[in-house]
């Protein structure tokens, strides 16, 4: 996985609420396209006429908000939807780190599994960085001291340290379990003779 | 002392990894066909094999055809996920069911319907909707595929408790009300984010009374209230439901498993981080307006006016929320035209459902202008469907009877909403785009969508 320590870029935002992983990438797309080539399908409805001519009211079509690394939300950003996709589609704007009231619980951990920081602000704190941001001044994240800086002002958030030492390691969570096996087997072994149900005999 | 959830947690726990975060062992992993396949890859591209494929099993539902007489490829670009799905599956030596095959569905109806979820167990799939197996007591919940990965690859996942919400509905659901009503209901008093970081234990007399199917339909729609997980403690309903099905535990080892099963539930004196409680005797048949579940109205209530909103954000929602649905600020829900009706879905899609939505059916015919389809939930829902002549009240008074899939739930089959056009669904989102590009969704139950078919418009079933 991708590290995250620090990033300092143009940040975008689309204070909408509910923004839910459908909007962020229709499923239909998962079905067809690569993950990599999602990047053009990100926000769809929102970002392109019926016809495709990009929208020029969407901020992400608009200069210099165009490729921002950093998205700045409404509450509850990536409800919905499991789909992992949501998070590839950002990743392939170029977008490291999304900043809201909230998000979906699945959408969060999937960000986690793939180097994309979502921070959680109160949704004043988001609406002041908004403020700055539509100016176009450039925020730094430091995901070590975990604060974020624009035009002077300073705001600190906190991020689960386990997830925190993951993204800047860029560790892996899968690599850390497979050092585990043995404990499993040995749960399991327990868990045959106590819950011999669950364990499936030969197919019926 | 403990809840439900704590208990089933505790059980699970392979190692306690401090602060909150435990290696939780997963007891059962169902794969589809759209995130199934590149889980089964990246395994398989880090040389790794599957930890316990015994504990997995796989279906097609997501991007299959529903078309009378399909096979895996009618759908072509779902074809490659189908053929990846099958061939991987049957290089772990995971039971796969196949298009035509007995037990093929939409993973949260044949999970249940085929005893592979019991009470007490960990059920993971990377699907939202996973919540749905929560009716049966089990600890259910959606992950994504980096996560699938991990639990294929050591059976387990690291999980960071969450916190804990009881919803207990008192009273009893009026004539013409199902489950589907009442989460609806709730979501738009709650908000679709009232359970996020948390789970949600339905109880109280409503639920107790309620058969397996509307607790699965309650469950399916937690994580619309943000909730990755919903639980009901089980009762002599799951029992009786759960005896004889086909990965369930027979004889004897039924007996013993139930022994073990009456311990799973809330201690008298559980705490909760959060109660609501409500009456639910006067809750009327609900469906939503807008593009949000939260987007919920009484039948006989009028859509909100942005003018009434309290601040900038949520007008500007409610106004976008207006054109995108071509409704008026203000005006009455019911009368609203309907160009097509979609009865399926995970969130009802089962044989109580489909017998709802014959009931208003019968002896009726769908309106001029109006596209109806139902597609039951798996093959057994199908076969007992059609056993009843269920298939012939739908099929005769105008609907398309389809095969078992996601469907127009979704939009991933090829199967579509058209633009502009208004649908009535008995599905669980009703998000911009969800059932294809521009596509007008109003949710609602079987009952209220078969009501929509036959009249025309969003109609309350209770005036028929």
């Amino acid at each position: 996985m991708l590290p995250f320590t620090t990033l300092t870029g143009i940040a975008a935002p689309l204070m909408l609420a509910n923004v839910d992983t459908d909007v962020i990438i229709r499923i239909e797309r998962l079905t067809t396209e690569d993950a990599s080539q999602l990047g053009h399908y990100a926000f769809e409805a929102l970002r392109y006429e019926p016809d495709g001519a990009q929208r020029s009211d969407f901020i992400l079509n608009r200069p210099p908000f165009r490729g921002a690394p950093i998205l700045l939300a409404g509450p509850n950003f990536g409800c919905g939807s499991s789909r992992e996709g949501a998070v590839f589609a950002l990743a392939a704007l170029g977008i490291r780190c999304v900043i809201a009231d909230g998000f979906g619980d699945i959408f969060s951990s999937n960000c986690f599994q793939n180097g994309l920081l979502p921070i959680r602000l109160s949704h004043a704190q988001v609406e002041n960085l908004a403020g700055h941001a539509a100016l176009g001044k450039p925020v730094t994240v430091d995901l070590q001291r975990q604060c974020i800086s624009v035009a002077g002002e300073t705001h600190p958030f906190t991020i689960d340290p386990r997830r925190r030492e993951s993204l800047l390691a860029g560790l892996d969570d899968l690599g850390l379990t497979l050092r585990e096996m043995d404990s499993v087997r040995a749960w399991q072994a327990r868990d045959r003779l106590q819950r011999p149900w669950i364990w499936p005999q030969a197919q019926p | 002392m403990p809840t439900l959830f704590d208990k089933i947690f505790a059980a699970h726990i392979v190692r306690d990894l401090g602060d909150g975060w435990a290696l939780l062992h997963i007891d059962r992993h169902l794969l589809h066909d759209l995130s199934g396949p590149p889980a089964l890859e990246s395994l398989a591209k880090r040389g790794l094999a599957i930890a316990d494929p015994e504990l997995v099993w796989a279906t097609v539902d997501h991007a299959v055809s529903s078309a009378p007489g399909r096979t895996g490829m009618t759908f072509p670009a779902g074809g490659r996920l189908w053929r990846a799905l099958k061939t991987l599956s049957q290089q772990a030596g995971i039971p796969f069911f196949d298009v035509g095959a007995d037990g093929q569905g939409i993973v949260h109806v044949m999970g249940p319907e085929l005893g592979l979820v019991l009470p007490g167990c960990t059920v993971i799939c990377s699907d939202s909707h996973t919540c749905t197996n929560g009716a049966l007591g089990a600890l259910a919940f959606g992950v994504g595929q980096t996560e699938s990965a991990h639990a294929l690859a050591t059976s387990t996942l690291r999980v960071l408790k969450p916190k804990q919400m009881r919803i207990t509905l008192e009273g009893r659901m009026a004539p013409g009300v199902t489950s589907k009503d009442l989460i609806l209901h709730l979501i738009g008093k709650l908000g679709v984010a009232a359970g996020v970081g948390q789970t949600i234990e339905f109880s109280g007399p409503a639920v107790a009374a309620m058969s397996i199917e509307a607790r699965l339909t309650l469950c399916n729609l937690s994580v619309e209230l943000g909730a990755r997980c919903g639980i009901i403690a089980p009762d002599d309903k799951t029992f009786d439901y759960l005896r004889g099905r086909r990965f369930a535990p027979q004889g004897e080892a039924f007996e013993r498993a139930r022994a073990a099963w009456r311990d799973l539930h809330s201690d008298a004196d559980a705490l909760f981080d959060r109660e609501y409680s409500c009456d639910i005797t006067a809750v009327p048949p609900t469906v939503t307006w807008g593009v949000t579940p939260a987007h919920a109205l009484a039948i006989d209530a009028c859509v909100p006016d942005p003018a009434a909103a309290s601040d900038v954000g949520e007008r500007a929602a409610i106004t976008a929320a207006l054109e995108y649905m071509g409704l008026e600020a203000g005006q009455p829900i019911a009368g609203a035209p309907v160009d097509w009706v979609f009865i399926g879905s995970c969130a009802n899609s089962r044989i109580t459902d489909l017998r709802a939505a014959a009931a208003v059916v019968r002896g009726r015919h769908v309106a001029p202008g109006v596209t109806a389809w139902v597609v039951p939930g798996s093959m057994a829902v199908k076969r007992e469907a059609e056993a009843e002549g269920l298939d012939r009240v739908f099929t005769g008074a105008g609907f398309h009877w389809r095969e078992p899939g996601c469907s127009m739930c979704v939009a991933a089959n090829g199967e579509r909403v058209p633009p502009g056009a208004r649908s009535v669904s008995t599905s669980n989102r009703n998000f911009i785009g969800r059932q294809g590009p521009r596509a007008r969704t109003h949710l609602a139950s079987p009952a209220m969508a078969a009501a929509a078919a036959v009249t025309g418009e969003i109609f309350d079933v209770r005036r028929l």
